[in-house]
């Protein structure tokens, strides 16, 4: 089992978060939609697993490469 | 002198400003804390401020910029494009404080805000709209499969709730349609809080083009033309043209009298515009929707007309007499700099424009923009940093003076598609004329390659 961590890819706000901590992911499953400069850019998993963290709430503000998520593959 | 309060920022708020200014009214502003210095305040005659940067808490609050109106004293109100411009319930407002809201009727807004009735009111009408569904319920599969056989394959699964390409899927076969009808109906619901999803039939390869109306509020309707915005990126425009290169006669006759007549049955009072998706394959046209508001790439027309579409905004909202008569001449671009990154899925990249040199404005270039040099570009608004709008006799000379003025730009500080922007211009798929709308995502990683080896060399 790998333990694969996502980063944000912008700096803006975490607008939503689409899994919760202990739920499985499919490859591609959006897990939370990050809103920048009035763009919405979904942010997916990178492989399967199963959603050991999340390490952001929903409506706060991130900035680009903190992290959001650690799944375990 | 009356005062227009111009419920905007950046680029557009700069520019309707200059019309007021020149059709004798004063220009009043409302700025957010991010923007206390911004251009579009300095060139203001007077200025508010209406809340924190965040754009539900300022631009989008309309107890502050109906407050803001009241405080500078302003007789009309200008949304420009994007923020309240859409509000059908801030028009209203407007118009029940007495103030002139320079915009079409709100219950027009409202009809054309919403899908179905847009779609329904466009059939009316007489315009041709594209097939598709009213809303569905994703877990009712067998209703859902019934739906896409009459709507045929290729289609999109929509979220009724969506927009800007969340909540969409292409499905190409009718064993894929359960499973992504589910997956967008549940994401919709979490994203959205509402399930509702519809189907649409998916054009291939289709061209955008649209059409410039005014209308004079009694039934009367005048086409400004079209343009042609196939240029897009995340569903959003990059490169305009006006008018669309091209098109078949038959065809462009056929959506300026469709525009017309839909604008017309609504007895449209203002500017508008109807986009439409033309098949490159089979030249047929379906209605898109109306955008009941100036919209970004206004300037091209413009520029082929001669004629200040903000000022008969005004004019029209004042019920002032007007008459204008549209000639076209020549053929305008306009392109779009946008704080982006292109090589990074064209992720928004704000930051400080360290360097920002635009050339000056000659004739056949105008350049629209609500920054200078060492102005931050916000993370709380939209990309757009510049629109460079250029006119020649023919496409061609046009092509020549857009790649000239973008060679003269100097962008430093931040990310932007300006590289890109240079490549495409030079691109023989661009150059030899008419591109789908899935050209600019499909060329991208190409042209960058192109980039970087002229980099290098």
């Amino acid at each position: 089992m790998a333990e694969v961590r996502v980063l944000s890819e912008v700096t803006g706000t975490a607008w939503k978060i689409l899994v919760r901590e202990g739920q499985d992911v499919e490859t591609d499953e959006e897990l939370m939609i990050a809103e920048a400069m009035k763009m919405e850019i979904p942010h997916y998993a990178p492989a399967a697993g199963r959603v050991r963290t999340v390490c952001v709430e929903e409506g706060a503000p991130i900035s680009e490469d903190d992290l959001l998520f650690i799944l375990d593959t | 002198m009356d005062r227009v309060l111009v419920a905007n920022r950046g680029e557009i708020a700069c520019r309707i400003i200059r019309s007021c200014r020149a059709a004798g009214y004063s220009p009043v502003a409302v700025h957010s804390d991010a923007d206390a210095g911004a251009l579009h305040v300095r060139l203001a005659d007077a200025a508010r401020r209406i809340g924190p940067p965040p754009v539900a808490e300022s631009y989008l609050d309309q107890d502050a910029v109906l407050g803001a109106a009241r405080e500078l004293g302003a007789r009309l109100i200008h949304p420009g494009y994007g923020l309240l411009s859409e509000n059908a319930g801030f028009a209203r407002r407007v118009i029940e404080e007495g103030l002139v809201w320079v915009g079409p009727d709100p219950d027009t807004i409202a009809a054309m805000g919403d899908k179905d009735r847009a779609r329904a009111i466009a059939a009316a009408a007489g315009v041709p709209v594209l097939g598709g569904t009213h809303r569905l319920d994703a877990s009712d599969t067998e209703g859902v499969l019934a739906a896409a056989h009459r709507v045929g394959f290729p289609l999109l699964v929509k979220a009724t709730a969506g927009g800007g390409g969340i909540g969409m899927r292409r499905v190409d076969a009718p064993g894929d349609l359960a499973a992504r009808a589910e997956s967008i109906g549940g994401l919709a619901g979490r994203i959205f809080g509402d399930d509702g999803i519809f189907l649409e039939r998916l054009v291939p390869r289709a061209r955008h083009v649209e059409v410039q109306v005014i209308g004079f509020g009694d039934g009367r309707v005048i086409h400004l033309f079209d343009r042609d915005c196939s240029v897009q990126r995340r569903y959003q425009k990059v490169i305009e043209e006006a008018p669309a290169p091209d098109l078949d006669a038959g065809i462009r006759d056929g959506l300026a009298q469709a525009a017309c007549a839909l604008a017309a049955s609504q007895r449209y009072l203002g500017a508008g515009t109807v986009e439409f998706l033309v098949d490159c394959d089979t030249g047929e046209f379906h209605f898109l929707e109306m955008n009941t508001r100036l919209q970004v790439e206004h300037p091209a027309t413009e520029m082929i007309t001669g004629l200040d579409i903000v000022a008969l905004q005004l004019a029209l909202a004042d019920g002032s007499p007007v008459a204008p008569e549209p000639d076209a001449r020549g053929h305008a671009i306009e392109c779009r700099i946008y704080a982006e990154n292109p090589s990074r899925r064209f992720l928004p990249s704000p930051g400080t424009l360290e360097t920002f040199v635009l050339p000056p404005e000659r004739d056949g270039l105008r350049i629209e923009t609500g920054y200078e040099a060492r102005d931050e570009v916000s993370r709380w608004y939209d990309p757009l940093i510049a629109k460079l709008v250029v006119h020649g006799d023919n496409r061609p000379a046009a092509l020549a003076c857009l790649a000239n003025a973008l060679a003269d730009i100097a962008i430093e500080g931040i990310a932007t598609n300006l590289d890109l922007l240079r490549q495409v211009v030079r691109d023989p798929e661009f150059r030899s004329g008419p591109v789908d709308t899935g050209y600019l995502e499909r060329a991208v990683a190409g042209l960058l390659a192109t980039v970087r080896g002229n980099e290098r060399g």
